[in-house]
């Protein structure tokens, strides 16, 4: 329910409120929720990790599945990611992919990363091995993304050095409100959504079990 | 110190295995090759040395795949990896010592592959070797590790690139910086980084790839 | 020595075990039958540490080093000779005076002749025997042997008759057979397993 009220405000801010873009106009408001969508999926990936890190260390027995879950709401995301990302080239730069974009890049390796996650969870029969060797993996991958990123900045300078900045969007104002709403609502879906799953896998295990007590 | 030795033994192992079966060195040194002449074919014309930099770091990578899809093979053929695990050595120490033979494979396939490349196209830059050296590391030591997870899967020899590459990017990334960037010392300390945090990872995880 | 509690293991959706308890005091040896399909290889995986339950506990006041462990799979290589695979296992263990004692074993289980043959050109019941020496090479005091007999002789089944017997009431065992009269002698309890 509250997530439902929340991205419902934030369309109406990100399409009412927030002013247009200088540059872009009316087509940057896909902006917020490219970002916003973005450090979504980073906060899945990490959640997935940390309930990864649970497993291995606490052997908490139920740390496997969140893990799973999460990772899984961080690959919808990532999906998402990719998709407005492409969009917002296209209206920034007349093509639906560029090499110039970090994050879209970065996604793009992630994406291919989690996928062979799906892979790997797949070609594995349930128990305690596929839950350790998925564990492993997910903390393979919050190593990856910062080593990723700092890796696709130097690619860029392979051919053109340049010094690194960091000049963040200007956020004032409306924008910055409308944002945090924006990152607000998204973080509560995900949330919502994880829930959800869990919920979900859970009844069905519990399902198989009653059924193998009957039989 | 009896991790060293721990290390040594499995290591020794490793090398006899290669030396009685004979299988994974050939197997590298014909397919760089043969990748090679590919890639003049691929490449028409007289490509130039930024082009055929790519093409070398290409090569290396799945000729490293290679090795390492048999890395664990003859654990997997002949069930041993429990007698391996039930040992009271540390775990870490049979990944380590896969890492090592793995490496000395790559190595030695590289020793006739680079001048091989040179002799074909262009010829290498000091830095150019020093990133080989440091990407190799990575290359082992990562790949080993997911070679250990990809032989307990039923997909096994199909899952290990598609585990490993996306994992492999920032090697690239280093390995072709150095080569033809212009401060060849940024990206092999990046590469030296990568080998560092990943080894460190890998050293700490393993217990629970092959331990229930 | 070993003690399990309600021991519980699912493969996906197949249960192998279910409820198992057992108790082995210091010195003792437990026989563990049952029909193929009952168990007991996962029991002993499991009091070995080799798979974790999915219920109950398992205690083990026994190290890795003080643990020895035959297998369905011997757990040698076979493109290694009988001598490189029992010294990789003596290096790995840590055994004092690795050469000799490797050699008394050999002889023992009249492998000598065959030390420097690849494993590969071994028959099976000389790789059990090889197995049988890499299981009793650093001398452990808790011995798990998952159904030792097979593929031995008549020979070969008279020197692990006499290996156990010697070191019955020394060392812990826990060893599963479907032929129990055979060891019905060294026995101190007896665990039944069924499907």
């Amino acid at each position: 329910m509250a997530s439902l009220v929340l991205i419902t405000t934030a369309l109406l801010f990100v399409f009412y409120v927030a002013p247009d873009d200088a540059n872009q106009g009316f087509s940057q408001r896909i902006f917020y929720f490219h970002v916003s969508i973005a450090f979504t999926a980073y906060v899945c990936f990490a959640a997935g990790a940390w309930k990864a890190f649970r497993h291995l260390w606490k052997r908490d027995p139920r740390a496997d599945l969140e893990s799973y879950v999460w990772v899984h709401q961080g690959l919808i995301f990532g999906a998402m990611v990719l998709v407005t990302g492409s969009i917002w080239a296209r209206i920034s730069w007349g093509r639906w992919w560029v090499w110039s974009e970090d994050e879209l890049v970065l996604f793009l390796i992630l994406y291919l990363f989690y996928c062979a996650y799906f892979m790997l969870r797949f070609s594995v029969d349930p128990g305690p091995q596929r839950a350790n060797l998925s564990a492993v993996y997910a903390l393979f991958g919050v190593v990856l993304i910062p080593v990723s990123f700092a890796a696709i900045r130097l690619a860029k300078e392979v051919l053109h050095p340049r010094v690194f900045t960091l000049h963040g969007p200007n956020f004032g104002g409306w924008i910055l409100v409308t944002y945090c709403i924006a990152q607000a609502a998204l973080l509560v879906l995900a949330y919502t959504l994880y829930r959800v799953e869990l919920a979900g896998k859970r009844l069905d295990l519990r399902l198989r079990e009653l059924k193998e007590v009957l039989a | 110190m009896t991790y060293v030795r721990d290390v040594g033994a499995l290591a020794r192992k490793d090398l006899l295995l290669e030396l009685r079966a004979k299988d994974t060195l050939p197997a590298m040194l014909l397919f760089v090759a043969a990748v090679f002449v590919v890639f003049h074919f691929a490449l028409p014309g007289n490509p130039s040395r930024l082009e055929t930099t790519g093409l070398l770091w290409v090569a290396i990578l799945f000729t490293a795949l290679l090795g390492l899809g048999r890395a664990f093979v003859p654990e997997r053929e002949q069930r041993t990896m429990d007698g391996l695990v039930l040992a009271p050595c540390d775990r870490s120490a049979i990944w380590l010592a896969k890492s090592l033979a793995t490496l000395a494979f790559l190595g030695a396939a590289e020793v006739v592959a680079l001048p091989l490349y040179a002799l074909f196209f262009h010829r290498i830059g000091g830095s150019t070797v020093l990133a080989v050296v440091l990407a190799d590391i990575g290359i082992c030591a990562v790949g080993t590790f997911l070679g250990a997870m990809a032989v307990v899967t039923r997909a096994r020899d199909l899952l290990l690139p598609l585990l490993f590459l996306p994992l492999a990017m920032p090697i690239v990334v280093g390995a072709v910086g150095a080569s033809i960037g212009h401060s060849p010392g940024r990206y092999l300390g990046f590469l030296a980084l990568y080998d560092l945090l990943f080894g460190v990872v890998c050293w700490g995880s393993f217990e629970y790839v092959v331990a229930e | 020595m070993l003690t399990a509690h309600r021991l519980g293991k699912r493969y996906g959706e197949k249960r192998v075990l279910r409820g198992v308890d057992l108790e082995l005091p210091d010195g003792g040896f437990l026989v563990v039958t049952g029909p193929n399909g009952s168990g007991k290889t996962t029991l002993l995986r499991i009091c070995a540490g080799l798979a974790a339950p999915t219920s109950g506990t398992v205690e083990r006041r026994a190290t890795r080093a003080e643990l020895g462990y035959l297998g369905h799979e011997p757990l040698v290589y076979r493109e290694l000779t009988a001598l490189e695979n029992l010294d990789l296992y003596g290096r790995l263990y840590r055994v004092p005076e690795r050469r000799e004692r490797i050699g008394m074993l050999l002889e023992r289980f009249g492998l000598w002749e065959a030390r420097h043959d690849r494993v590969a050109a071994y028959s099976r019941g000389m790789t059990q025997r090889l197995a049988l020496c890499r299981v009793l090479l650093h001398d452990p005091a808790l011995l798990v042997l998952d159904e030792p007999y097979t593929a031995l002789d008549e020979a070969g089944a008279e020197l692990l008759d006499d290996q156990l017997t010697e070191l019955r009431g020394e060392r812990t065992f826990l060893v599963s057979t479907h032929d129990p009269a055979r060891v019905a002698p060294l026995a101190s309890g007896r665990l039944a397993l069924g499907t």
